[in-house]
């Protein structure tokens, strides 16, 4: 799927793109009226909240993820990434607690440290793909394994928390909301919003939908294909540090098994938003009702009996396959009815 | 991690050294799981110290810890303990029961003295000494404390690990204890043994049921997310919370007398330390050591808590 067939086919045959944007949302209410009536309090205020804090962490990570799956890219690491820069944060936090004191300072220090390092994961992960010409798939799962083998080490095998002091001044991140709605779910709109803007309004969006779909045909049309690229990475970075920023303050801790398996969930996250895996087209706004979709089944099975534990992967499975098919589904009758 | 690169480093300095052994140096291979999550953290930190401690008090003991991140790994392990290190015991905490089975039995027949640690092997004949925990015990003693705080009508809820045969044993345990008490059992859900899925699997019971009287979270970890959870929700007062292990944290909380978590329920990290004890014992002391070591899974109580806190352990 290319940019320029998207893009030439939208004004002719308007209504069916609609329904196409519309899977992904249509899969998202009907999974809605599933978890109310299997248990009404689906849809009461706290568990909506709930359900939108939790998708904040994978839906952030999965905005990054966006651009660099539309540009052609894979970025296995975002995991092991989180679970590194947690640990990191936390340590530099206890030593900044140690000889300061705990103040703002403290939490401050915390997240500029996340920032420098999620940038900088980001860039070497970035760096690999486009200087080294090493696959993203193999750069990735390298850096994937050495950022948890990171994490175990640091952690001694157990687990690093943070020092109360600043725990307590951090805390609120998480827990506090402004306009009934929690801190991290804003820094999910903020991030989204951005990542639309940035998608679909500048040259940037464009120019990663273009080497996604054609790589050379793009290095022609003179866009520093190699840049890009690497911005993308360095993006996905900024994301996954954002992501453990609002992380931290929710449980103070980090160890090995801190964010294990969230490359695939956000992975998971893009795809059933509607971005192509193989690349060449990013919908950000598909995206985030991925992440909400993926939370909102787990949500569901924690508040219903009647399907088995042992199942709960299987219903995932099943739920995630199936909203992909609607939109690929509809996808297809519309190039039926093209030809 | 560490602890690889420490028994890498003698393995390379006992090569280094191997033919200026003196004879009687009696060698004793510890194979364990690499420190990947709490428990196995705490599992590797004691192994450490038993291993500082018994080398220190026996100068003719050499043991060699190796840590394993699979099965496979674990069985290349114990060769290279067999065909490097010409080990005379080998203490085992096997990865899974069946893959290593065969592996240890191959160490066996060198003659070495075999010890099994936690996870039983399918054939136990091949075994000269078996340390585990008790999960039944385990489980009994959580329904137990459950029983003694609650009684008829009230609400508890669960929140299990992984689905393994470990799990189902304190699982069923509890709940053949808890049976005839007349207390609710209103759901049991997966989390992992993770502070995570604890987090977010109480927050959905919590949403989903208003009146939760006692949670068995039999794990620290586990714990440990339940409690943010319930206080976000601000629900302390109505319930209090049964872990399992020993976490360090949990049992200071269970010395200063927390409301929230009153007890812990022991399945110890240490019982590598008793094992590598009973093993070195077999070449020191007079009396027999070959059979079966069940550890017991005691209460946690504020008055007791005190001597199973290791403040230096990571876990």
């Amino acid at each position: 799927m290319s940019v320029s067939t998207h893009e030439a086919a939208k004004p002719v045959k308007g209504l069916r793109i609609d329904f196409k944007t519309l899977g992904p949302l249509l899969a998202l209410v009907l999974l809605v009226i599933l978890g109310y009536s299997l248990n009404p309090a689906f849809l009461n205020e706290g568990n909506v909240t709930n359900i939108l804090t939790r998708s904040a962490f994978i839906g952030i990570i999965a905005v990054g993820a966006t651009f660099v799956i539309t540009a052609g890219g894979i970025d296995l690491s975002v995991g092991s990434m989180a679970a590194f820069i947690a640990g990191v944060m936390i340590i530099v936090m206890n030593w900044a607690v140690g000889s300061m004191g705990a103040s703002i300072w403290t939490v401050l220090i915390g997240v500029g440290c996340s920032l420098i390092l999620g940038v900088g994961a980001g860039f070497i992960n970035g760096f690999l793909t486009t200087k080294a010409k090493i696959e993203a798939f193999i750069v990735t799962l390298g850096t994937m394994g050495i950022y948890r083998s990171l994490v175990t080490y640091f952690a001694d095998g157990g687990t690093l928390s943070l020092a109360s002091g600043a725990r307590d001044i951090y805390r609120p991140v998480y827990y506090d909301s402004f306009l009934r709605i929690p801190i991290p779910v804003w820094v999910f709109i903020f991030v989204a919003i951005i990542g639309w803007v940035l998608m679909n309004r500048t040259a940037f969006g464009r120019y990663c939908m273009a080497i996604g779909s054609n790589e050379h045909v793009a290095r022609y049309s003179a866009i520093k294909v190699d840049r890009v690229r690497t911005a993308t990475f360095v993006l996905q970075g900024l994301c996954v540090s954002l992501a453990t920023i609002i992380y931290v303050p929710r449980l103070g801790s980090a160890s090995s098994a801190t964010g294990v398996l969230w490359e695939l969930e956000a992975i998971a996250a893009v795809i059933i938003g509607g971005t192509m895996l193989k690349g060449g087209f990013g919908r950000i706004g598909g995206t985030v009702i991925g992440a909400l979709i993926l939370t909102a089944i787990g949500n569901i099975l924690n508040l219903t009996e009647i399907i088995s534990n042992y199942l709960n992967g299987a219903v995932q499975g099943v739920i995630i396959v199936a909203a992909v098919y609607l939109q690929r589904g509809s996808l297809r009758t519309r190039r039926k009815k093209a030809e | 991690m560490s602890l690889k690169a420490i028994a890498l480093g003698l393995l390379a300095t006992s090569a280094l050294v191997g033919a200026a052994v003196a004879q009687d140096q009696i060698k004793i291979g510890v194979s364990i799981p690499a420190a990947t999550h709490g428990f196995m953290g705490g599992l590797n930190w004691h192994a450490a110290e038993a291993e500082k401690r018994l080398e220190a008090a026996n100068p003719n003991i050499d043991i060699i810890i190796v840590t394993a991140d699979g099965p496979a790994d674990q069985a290349s392990d114990l060769e290279d303990l067999v065909s490097v290190h010409q080990i005379q015991a080998l203490v085992v905490l096997p990865f899974e029961s069946e893959p290593l089975t065969e592996p240890v039995r191959a160490v066996a027949d060198t003659g070495a003295f075999i010890t099994v640690v936690d996870r039983g092997l399918t054939d136990p004949s091949i075994q000269d000494v078996y340390v585990s925990g008790n999960n039944t015990e385990m489980g009994v003693n959580s329904a137990e404390y459950m029983k003694t705080r609650l009684g008829e009508g009230d609400n508890i809820v669960i929140l299990r690990g992984i689905p393994t045969v470990l799990d189902t044993e304190r699982f069923d345990a509890f709940m053949g204890a808890i049976e005839g008490s007349g207390i609710n059992v209103l759901d049991n859900k997966f989390a992992n043994w993770n502070r995570d899925d604890g987090f977010e699997v109480m927050q959905d019971f919590l949403a989903r049921f208003p009146d939760i009287d006692g949670v068995w979270a039999q794990d620290d970890d586990i714990t440990l997310g339940v409690v943010e959870a319930i206080k976000q929700a601000g629900r302390e007062s109505e319930m209090f919370v049964v872990g399992g292990a020993g976490m360090k944290e949990i049992v200071k909380g269970v010395m200063d007398g927390d409301a929230l978590v009153p007890v812990d329920v022991l399945y110890p990290p240490a019982q590598i330390a008793t094992a590598m004890d009973v093993t070195v014992n077999h070449f020191i002391s007079n009396g027999p050591v070959t059979g079966s070591y069940i550890l017991g899974s005691p209460l946690i109580t504020q008055e007791n808590a005190e001597q199973f806190y290791f403040p230096d352990s990571p876990f």
